[in-house]
């Protein structure tokens, strides 16, 4: 038995088996440690056909027929993932309109189901960031403190302290996030959509995302600026502007009142 | 003051005055050029025409009080109605009733007066010329005699010790006012302090706020760490060492990066860390463009190319943000080399000067 064993050791097919245990191991470990996609819908092969129709006939002229992406005109989608299409597509920034500094969000062209076929399509081409689950954006269930300490470190400088959005170099900006639903904050974070810059699972853990979409929920509420108006929340310019037109402008007339003679 | 250099100074004053209360529009020879038009013809109001007008005027001044009345109840109403609990709506309410009450019934005072005192009051015109502003020659030599007995009564000319415990003791005093405020004004005058941070050879990065060590395989090409040195949230002086120590994490295309002579093993394997203390005047520079890899200051729009060695590309900053060197331990965790190799933050004189005793 053992004579069997030293002598198998030797035959020629030894490495190869070894290497093949020893991919099946990386893999299983991999496949076991590796952060899981969320399987919140899985795409049906219908879903994919339709999904690669509507890109060839919407998205393929700028991105090419198989999003190989062309040079100067527009990035591969090869290995984006679902979060990216979603998030583009479904804020209405893709497909863009005219050639700007950024692609701003506009209406969206396709339906919720239209959005789900393009992003399963381009799913297939690699592998990539998938769009989170329903439980994984539910503002409830997340801690809005800890999203305020996360958001302030990470979000504040850019989207403004309570997500109102700023302005960046040469006519790009951060949005405002007042209108932006939690799947697709959660999809921003994920994917670094244009300028922003990409805060992957390690850096922001999913948690902590969810915490975000908690905090920025809570600036939505109806008692979120308990001081009164809150004037877009921009900050000085447009609490300056209140002060020295409606301020002044009524100072000015209370002195022009008092200094009037009386008729 | 001698007497007689005090006489020449007010004599020619006096003449100048005096021609200017005479006639106000006399100087010079505009004298001839311009009339004086005098008063305008005065024009009688509707509450002087009738005493119907007076009494509708008396009936609005009382109005306006009245709502002055009204307005400071509901701001006494408003404290008992809006209890200061936890409610953020009660908060609210409380402060608009109460801010409102007592605005609006001072306000209401005001314009009550103020209609008051044009509507009602004489509006007749009445002129009070205005007299000689120098007093006359008597009086002047009366005060000056009045201070020189004074200086004579207090013996002060024949008496120095009394003269310097004076002058001493007036000097003295504002001191136990002064120190105080302009200790505190800083704590410390160790200027030094901002050219070392937390920073030492082996420091983990670790992520801000929580402090999680970071590998460095997690920094993927595109993703922006904001970073705090390991142990910071344990610290003493926890915020001061913050505000030094912050720092940005990237990594990025090593094609993409341009590598800063004798800086060669700063980064690993791309990414790269800098300052986050901008060198214009210290904000925190966090605007990380992810495509441009522009770095912006949000104070004075800085900009730092970060591909290049943090280099300024626009903006008032005029130095290239400190790099943190950087290196992975036996563990694997990102860890910094040593501190900055340079003061972090403003670009002030004092950096200028050589570091003593310096060891990285
Ligand atoms: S502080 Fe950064 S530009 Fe002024």
């Amino acid at each position: 038995m053992v004579k069997a064993l030293a002598g198998a050791r030797r035959s020629r097919f030894a490495p190869v088996l070894l290497m093949l245990l020893a991919l099946l191991a990386v893999g299983g470990v991999y496949a076991i440690a590796a952060p899981t996609p969320a399987a919140a819908d899985t795409s049906s092969p219908d879903q994919i056909a339709e999904g690669q129709k509507l890109f060839q006939a919407n998205c393929a002229s700028c991105h090419g027929m198989s999003a190989e992406g062309r040079d100067g005109i527009a990035p591969s989608l090869i290995g984006v993932g679902s979060a990216a299409v979603h998030f583009q597509v479904s804020t209405g920034r893709m497909p863009m309109a005219a050639s700007a500094p950024q692609a701003p969000a506009k209406p969206p062209q396709f339906t919720a189901a239209q959005t789900k076929a393009l992003a399963a399509w381009v799913a297939t081409l690699g592998p990539g960031p998938s769009s989170p689950t329903a439980e994984q954006v539910d503002a409830s269930l997340g801690d809005a403190a800890n999203g305020m300490l996360v958001f302030r470190t990470n979000c504040a400088m850019c989207h403004n302290a309570i997500g109102a959005g700023g302005a960046l170099s040469q006519g790009k900006f951060a949005p405002s996030l007042f209108h932006t639903t939690p799947q697709q904050i959660y999809e921003a974070m994920l994917t670094g959509p244009q300028s922003m810059p990409v805060f992957n699972d390690a850096n922001i853990t999913p948690e902590a995302k969810r915490d975000v979409i908690a905090f920025l929920m809570e600036q939505r509420a109806d008692n979120a600026s308990p001081g009164g108006a809150n004037l877009g929340a921009i900050g000085p310019v447009s609490e300056g502007m209140w002060v020295w037109i409606v301020g002044m402008g009524a100072l000015i007339a209370a002195a022009v009142w008092i200094g009037a003679k009386s008729s | 003051m001698s007497s007689t250099t005090g006489k020449d100074l007010t004599t020619g004053e006096h003449g100048t005055a005096g021609s200017l209360v005479n006639d106000p529009l006399a100087v010079g020879e505009s004298a001839e050029a311009f009339e004086n038009p005098g008063l305008p013809e005065h024009r009688h109001r509707l509450s002087d025409a009738s005493p119907a007008g007076a009494k509708k005027v008396e009936r609005q001044v009382a109005l306006i009080f009245g709502l002055s009345m009204l307005a400071s109840i509901v701001g006494v109403w408003g404290y008992f109605a809006f209890p200061m609990d936890a409610t953020l709506g009660n908060v609210r309410y409380s402060t608009l009733s109460i801010g409102l009450g007592l605005g609006l019934g001072m306000l209401g005072i005001g314009v009550a007066a103020i209609h008051w005192a044009k509507a009602l009051m004489s509006d007749v015109e009445q002129v009070d010329e205005r007299h000689a502003q120098r007093s006359d020659d008597q009086t002047r030599t009366d005060a000056v005699q009045l201070l020189k007995d004074g200086a004579q009564d207090s013996q002060i000319g024949r008496r120095p010790l009394l003269k310097g415990a004076l002058v001493g003791a007036v000097a003295l005093a504002p001191l136990a006012f002064v120190v105080p405020l302009v200790g505190n004004l800083g704590g410390t005058w160790n200027v030094n302090a901002m050219r070392h941070t937390m920073w030492r050879q082996g420091t983990r990065l670790a992520r801000d706020p929580d402090g999680a060590l970071i590998r460095p395989e997690q920094v993927t090409i595109g993703s922006v760490w904001h970073v705090i040195p390991d142990g910071l949230n344990e610290s003493e002086h926890m915020l001061e060492e913050k505000a030094k120590a912050i720092v940005l994490l990237v990594r990025l295309d090593p094609s993409e990066l341009k590598v800063q002579p004798g800086r060669e093993d700063w980064s690993w394997q791309g990414i790269v860390a800098y300052s986050k203390v901008c060198t214009h005047v210290g904000c925190p520079v966090a605007l990380y463009e992810q495509q441009t890899h522009h770095l912006l200051c949000p104070c004075h729009q800085s900009t730092f190319d970060i591909t290049d060695g943090a280099k300024v590309v626009f903006g008032p900053a005029k130095r290239a943000l400190p790099q943190l060197p950087i290196t992975v331990d036996d563990e694997g965790y990102l860890v910094a080399q040593s501190d900055f190799h340079e003061a972090v933050g403003p670009s002030t004189w004092e950096r200028q000067r050589p570091i003593r005793g310096e060891d990285y």
